[in-house]
């Protein structure tokens, strides 16, 4: 499905989550939402979802709005954190709700990821453990099977097997059915090479919003003797710098053609990439 | 697998030129599909599917319309060219500056040379 938001604010009280949101996602691609805590991530999703009415600004999900709009939100699902099915029964039931709610549910589909991830249908979801229940809250998003999915830290309590389980169930079946997938993670370098496009955002803003190779080639380590680390990045845009001795490692945002490659090799200097993670940091201010 | 600190299409590239050099990927022989490739390396199919675009604007990989990608019968010469091209500024010349730096007289890895060659 695709996403078009225009100008979105969304207040609760006096806060405001999101500050001005501008936002076009394409039909069939895999986003990955990048925020840090509180940057408004969780409230994008939900408005997105029709969970929440927006305060301002324009919605559209396939060109209808979203809110209290049946047609459009079952064909949206949004799976949040690992609390969001506790309060229901068992497996079997969280799954009959999904299966109610989903235009596009799998039921097969469904049996087979619960095998994979080691759950059954009588399980009582109150005592089943955090990654367990995230593992449930997968197995709904996937089975769902619609054409809008958005996983907002869907992983937590999940350990590393089963996140690795997800990841490739969730690539192979977007492979196989392509649809449109909004993933938020804090495990960044982990889950970005599943990304097609990146959309950080900070303080309720849209900071970047860029094909995750593209992103990735943007950043650039330049690491050598501190004064020709200064001459060469003057004048470009440095997200931060590290000493040690006389050694100096400045982060370079902002592509670097091959004259200015071959000017920094000429000038003893080592280029090197950075991971998208140290990108998502400075981008988004440094540690506060 | 992969270093993920560098764009993953290159390293993909890389390797399959890596594979073509050594003949594991012989001439018009296909290669795995771009859904192959994003499964194996857990990476988005339009990051595998730039790697082979690459591929093919280089002229190492060819594509059959409704079949896939197949290695161009004359990938392996060129990119053995193009690596004997490269080969003194990327192999030769550091080994020089390291020896220099060490100070490993030129004469010792000239003899090691020969005694390599005459085996």
């Amino acid at each position: 499905m695709r996403v078009e938001v225009r100008d979105l604010v969304l207040r609760y009280g006096e806060t405001t989550a999101l500050d001005g949101i501008t936002l076009s996602l394409g039909e069939h691609k895999i986003y990955g939402l990048l925020g840090r805590n509180g940057s408004g991530k969780t409230s994008l999703l939900s408005v997105l979802a029709g969970f929440r009415r927006e305060s301002e600004g324009v919605v559209r999900v396939d060109g209808a709005p979203v809110f209290e709009h049946a047609p459009v939100t079952s064909r949206i699902s949004l799976i949040r954190d690992a609390g969001e099915t506790t309060d229901i029964g068992t497996v079997e039931d969280a799954l009959f709700f999904a299966e109610w709610l989903r235009r596009d549910w799998d039921g097969e589909f469904a049996d087979q990821l619960l095998e994979r991830f080691a759950l059954t249908r009588k399980m009582t979801v109150k005592t089943m453990s955090k990654g367990q229940r995230s593992a449930l809250g997968v197995i709904i998003g996937l089975a769902g099977r619609a054409p809008l999915t958005m996983f907002d830290e869907s992983y937590l309590g999940m350990d590393a097997p089963s996140r690795q389980a997800f990841y490739d169930v969730l690539l192979a079946d977007y492979m196989a059915r392509p649809r449109t997938i909004i993933m938020s993670s804090h495990l960044i370098e982990e889950v970005s090479p599943l990304f097609e496009q990146v959309v950080i955002i900070d303080a309720g803003r849209v900071v970047v919003h860029e094909e995750a190779q593209a992103l990735l080639s943007r950043g650039t380590a330049v690491t050598g003797a501190a004064a020709p680390v200064d001459a060469f990045t003057a004048g470009l845009t440095v997200l931060g710098s590290r000493q040690l001795g006389a050694t100096k490692s400045a982060m370079v945002y902002g592509v670097l053609d091959d004259a200015r490659r071959r000017e920094a090799a000429a000038a003893g200097l080592e280029l090197g990439p950075i991971a998208m993670q140290d990108l998502f940091v400075h981008l988004t201010g440094g540690p506060r | 697998m992969f270093d993920d600190r560098s764009p993953i299409y290159r390293q993909i590239a890389d390797r399959i030129k890596a594979d073509v050099l050594s003949e594991t990927l012989k001439g018009d022989e296909q290669v795995m599909s771009t859904n192959q490739y994003a499964a194996f390396y857990r990476i988005n199919p339009a990051t595998a599917a730039k790697a082979f675009q690459q591929l093919v604007d280089e002229g190492v990989l060819y594509k059959k319309r409704g079949i896939g990608m197949f290695v161009s019968p004359d990938a392996r010469e060129s990119l053995r060219a193009a690596r004997r091209e490269s080969f003194f500024a990327e192999v030769v010349d550091p080994m020089v500056a390291e020896a220099k730096a060490i100070g490993i007289p030129l004469g010792e890895v000239v003899g090691r040379i020969n005694e390599l060659g005459s085996r």
